[in-house]
């Protein structure tokens, strides 16, 4: 009698759990840097209008070394850095309140979602008269633009907290105080997070916006600055530093993250 | 010490104005160190009622007090087991536990401490750092009963802690709850779907009927607590699970044609 042949059976889903090797996220960056030095080594391109990568990184050099780059981002990420941090701690805490209360809720969340839809932009003119164009006006439309969505994300993720925890933590004894700090706050955190990498976004445009508008100083006045003298290797090596900002900004509220939701 | 359940009704209002009413009249009391189950078919106020004497939910009429409190106490101490089990999932299990604790003001070291004393009782030993999220099902209930049993509470409140659980898993949960009862002693009300359950774990069940939640009978078990599941006791055993049965049956049949 011949052999039964064997028919193994595969795992079909096995492409979900595909692994992907540490150098792969930077393959994409890679190409297209590549690329793009070619396109301008081959001069198809004027460097004018599309400045070689390396053009940039030597210009960037220089401008650390000799210019004051560096003065540039320090005044830019003492303005965002500011800005963001009180957006975001008023956002957690009236975010907390409209959450918890329902007299607060009640009043305070017309108000909320009325300014929300405002484009943030559109109030710089507007503080600017206000405030003058000192450093307070920029870190103002900064706070502003990072409140919004750290206030509705963190109303929704208090809104989300399982209450059974809450009636948990109510049958232990727990205080009002100790349910905010103890259930509601680390219940919320992950939706807080989003929040808080949205208005990450935001705060960068509304940094460039309000230096652009008013400002001697910073990231967004220098590549104003160099558009206008047609410096675009310079104007670019602003563009640049933007991108990274973002990116470091990014990863440090992700690091947070991991730190303080170990249990995710 | 008694906790005294005294002519609870409950009526809910739904969004329509509609009225329904879970309960209607309970009256009994827990004695000390007494172990009182609650059955019922589905739907007759059972978790309704369990929620009212922890505090969760208040009567339409009547109240819930307790007797014999030593007078420097002001609030008894309610130990509760949720269904959901309720772990905080952001709290390592040693945390969990040792939450009521700290909402009670012990100091650190001793709360840790006790934790760890009710851990060991619920056989968690080796997972104090670890998240909810880490354990198994019967592993997170027990995290839970130890939660409730770390504050030593007055009266200790389980709604159907082992109903999430396979047959295996609770038939040991069941064994193990009976024999910390035996050591802590608590006076405690639990509620459960399962007849034999409330057989083997009760001093007295009270059966509900349901539209609306009346006590319909309350059986005292007459059997020693250890070793109620030998041969010895089968047949009694069976006799209650029967009665009991019976007092359910067209109840059930009705609450399942209506869905
Ligand atoms: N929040 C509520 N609003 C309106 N009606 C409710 C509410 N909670 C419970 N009920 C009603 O009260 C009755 C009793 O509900 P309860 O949850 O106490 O039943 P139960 O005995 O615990 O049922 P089960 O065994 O299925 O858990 C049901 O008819 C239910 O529909
Ligand atoms: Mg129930």
């Amino acid at each position: 009698m011949a052999e039964p042949s064997k028919k193994y059976i595969k795992n079909k889903v096995a492409f979900l759990e595909t692994k992907v090797p540490g150098y792969a996220s930077l393959l994409g960056i890679a190409v297209i840097l590549l690329l793009w030095e070619l396109i301008c080594r081959l001069e198809w391109v004027s460097p004018l209008f599309l400045p070689a990568p390396t053009a940039i990184l030597t210009t960037g050099w220089e401008m650390i070394t000799q210019g004051d780059l560096l003065q540039n981002v320090g005044a830019s990420l003492y303005r965002i850095v500011l800005g963001f941090l009180l957006g975001a701690s008023v956002g957690i805490a009236i975010g907390l309140a409209l959450g918890f209360s329902r007299w607060a809720e009640a009043i305070g969340s017309p108000i909320v979602y009325s300014l929300y839809t405002i484009p943030k932009i559109a109030l710089l003119p507007l503080i600017v008269l206000w405030l003058g164009i000192g450093e307070l006006p920029k870190i103002t439309i900064i706070a502003l633009g990072v409140f919004f969505p750290v206030v509705i994300n963190t109303y929704s993720g208090v809104k989300n907290v399982d209450a059974i925890l809450i009636k948990a933590a109510v049958s232990f004894g727990a205080s009002h105080m100790s349910v905010i700090r103890k259930v509601i706050l680390p219940g919320a955190l992950p939706v807080i997070f989003a929040g808080l990498k949205l208005a990450a976004g935001t705060s960068l445009l509304l940094l460039v916006a309000a230096e652009m508008i008013a400002a001697k100083q910073g990231i967004g006045s220098m590549v104003l600055h160099y558009g206008n003298l047609m410096l675009t290797t310079k104007l670019m090596v602003g563009v640049v530093v933007l991108s990274l900002l973002g990116l470091l900004f990014n990863r440090g509220l992700q690091w947070l993250e991991n730190r303080l939701l170990p249990w995710k | 010490m008694r906790v005294v359940v005294d002519g609870v009704s409950k009526t809910f209002r739904d969004k329509k104005g509609k009225e329904v009413t879970a309960l209607s009249q309970i009256d009994f009391a827990i004695n000390k160190e007494e172990f009182v189950v609650l059955v019922g078919p589905s739907g007759c106020g059972k978790s309704t009622l369990l929620n009212i004497v922890g505090g969760l939910l208040s009567p339409t009429e009547g109240g819930v007090y307790f007797e014999g409190l030593s007078a420097k106490q002001d609030d008894p101490r309610l130990g509760i087991v949720f269904q959901e089990i309720a772990l905080f999932p952001w709290r390592t299990v040693i945390d969990n536990i040792a939450f009521g604790l700290e909402e009670m003001g012990v100091g650190k070291k001793e709360r840790l401490e006790k934790a760890k004393v009710y851990l060991d009782m619920v056989g968690l030993t080796g997972f104090e750092q670890a998240y909810p999220k880490q354990l198994s099902g019967g592993m997170r209930q027990r995290a839970g009963i130890a939660r409730a049993l770390a504050i030593e509470p007055d009266l200790l409140l389980m709604d159907e802690p082992f109903s999430a659980l396979d047959a295996q898993t609770r038939t040991l949960m069941q064994e193990e709850l009976l024999t910390i009862w035996s050591r802590t002693r608590l006076s405690t009300l639990y509620v459960t779907h399962n007849i034999s359950e409330a057989v083997y774990l009760a001093d007295r069940v009270v059966v509900l009927s349901r539209h609306p939640g009346r006590i319909k009978e309350i059986i005292p078990i007459d059997l020693p607590k250890a070793g109620r599941d030998s041969e010895e006791f089968r047949v009694p055993f069976d006799d209650y699970v029967k009665q009991i049965w019976n007092l359910i049956r067209q109840e059930a049949e009705d609450a399942l044609k209506e869905g």
